[in-house]
């Protein structure tokens, strides 16, 4: 595979900001740790959304300035967090009730590989030797309504991460929407992987190459 | 008439009769809702041979990290054994010491629901088609691929509160309360640390998290330690 080395594509912040455009007011969103919690930066004006963290909030605001954090006010990824007006704390089981059962609108994921046909792999590389650790995700994958995965287009050694098969450890069967790469957006349709939007500078065949499997040109 | 009261006077009398080979469940999402004084006493206790259910690993070599540290842990079923500064339990899991169960966050949630709701088993739609499905009956309801999960109790709880009272009524603080609801429900002996004990009548009923019949002692530990505050203080217990 050849190394990715010149700086085309959205920086992070850019993904964060497009997937945040397609979020419709008033939803409920989990955002899962790393990439996805950036979207929390970039609400579209006259929209709010509700922040849900599995560990038992929903309503969650913006880290509180430094110093200012109570190690019992968390979120997923553990990092100090604050609670908006109207939040709500709960426990586990009902927490994973507004997941399984189907309340939460939106998961915004990461992933490691993402199949033509959906399937999730973002929790283990299967090495013998990794600690495994799967945390909520197989929970998410599987009740929330809408799964949007945001993520680099290629691993740091140039690797597709839309592929025909996971070789990992799957997440989730057939559980992608949609992903916001730093080169596109791509629908996961029955079909395969549909283009919605590209990058500006970047074409389609430099996406096509960057892909493990076959896209289809965006719909007129 | 014999008043119920439910205070213990000190951790070490709340975990006095924990016995080798036990299994228990601890509270804590991180260091959130940790109880650290009542892990602390257990590690002085000397009971080994646990089995131990809880979210995490634990870190650094304070609280359930400490625990694990001193050779005590079989086995641990949780979701997510290494967070930031967890360094003794992937040691320990590496060398075979410590069995792994490695149960989705969700899965282990409703199986220590059921188990303490007389629940002994359900299906769930969470971990179909992945490694965590092996060997477990898998079931078409209305369609749709379910996994059947077990039900989970334990002998001991410990978790944390913010205030109890002597009748064991129980009002978490914010993410603490995570998975204490939940887990006093479902083991034979649950002990509750808070901050504050207090006389009935002083925690509004309509505001009570944990109802006192599903709680068996209480003790008060009136400034608990954090988990962070102790690693960057580079405690390590005991």
């Amino acid at each position: 595979m050849k190394q990715q080395t010149e700086t085309i594509g959205w920086t992070r912040e850019e993904m964060a900001q497009r997937l945040a455009q397609d979020i419709p007011n008033g939803s409920y969103v989990n955002l899962g740790i790393g990439i996805p919690e950036l979207v929390a930066r970039f609400v579209p004006e006259g929209r709010t959304f509700i922040y849900h963290t599995e560990n038992g909030l929903l309503g969650m605001g913006p880290s509180p300035a430094e110093g200012a954090g109570d190690p019992e006010l968390i979120n997923a990824g553990k990092r100090h967090v604050t609670a908006n007006l109207g939040a709500a704390y709960f426990h586990h089981a009902d927490s994973f009730a507004m997941i399984r059962g189907g309340h939460l609108d939106l998961s915004v994921l990461g992933a490691m590989q993402i199949a033509q046909n959906g399937d999730l792999a973002n929790w283990s590389t299967g090495k013998a030797d990794a600690i495994p650790a799967v945390g909520g995700a197989m929970d998410l994958v599987a009740g929330v309504k809408q799964v949007f995965v945001i993520t680099q287009h290629c691993t740091k050694a140039g690797e597709p991460k839309l592929v025909e098969a996971c070789s990992y450890p799957l997440t989730g069967q057939g559980v992608v929407d949609r992903i916001y790469s730093d080169l596109a957006v791509i629908d996961v349709t029955p079909d395969g992987f549909r283009v919605v939007a590209l990058c500006p500078g970047v074409d389609f065949e430099t996406v096509q190459e960057r892909t493990g499997a076959p896209l289809l040109p965006a719909q007129k | 008439m014999r008043m119920i009261d439910k205070r213990v006077p000190s951790a070490a009398e709340a975990v006095a009769d924990i016995a080798d080979g036990s299994s228990i469940m601890v509270g804590g999402f991180g260091e959130a809702g940790s109880p650290i004084e009542l892990i602390h006493a257990l590690i002085d206790q000397g009971a080994s041979d646990l089995t131990i259910i809880s979210n995490n690993a634990g870190s650094g070599e304070v609280g359930l990290a400490a625990l694990f540290k001193e050779r005590r842990v079989s086995k641990v079923i949780c979701s997510f054994p290494k967070t930031l500064n967890s360094t003794v339990f992937p040691e320990l899991y590496r060398e075979g010491f410590t069995e792994l169960e490695l149960v989705p966050q969700g899965t282990l949630a409703e199986r220590i629901r059921a188990g303490g709701a007389g629940v002994p088993a359900f299906y769930t739609p969470t971990a179909v088609g992945t490694p965590l499905a092996e060997g477990k009956e898998l079931r078409v309801l209305n369609g749709r691929e379910y996994l059947l999960e077990f039900g989970l109790r334990a002998d001991y709880t410990l978790i944390k509160g913010l205030i109890a009272d002597t009748h064991g009524n129980v009002l978490y603080n914010k993410t603490a309360r995570n998975f204490a609801p939940i887990m006093a429900t479902a083991a034979d002996v649950t002990i509750v640390q808070a901050a504050q004990v207090a006389e009935p009548g002083a925690i509004d009923p309509e505001t009570v998290v944990t109802p006192g019949i599903f709680v068996d002692r209480v003790v008060e530990v009136a400034k608990p330690a954090h988990e962070s505050e102790l690693i960057a203080a580079g405690v390590c217990y005991p």
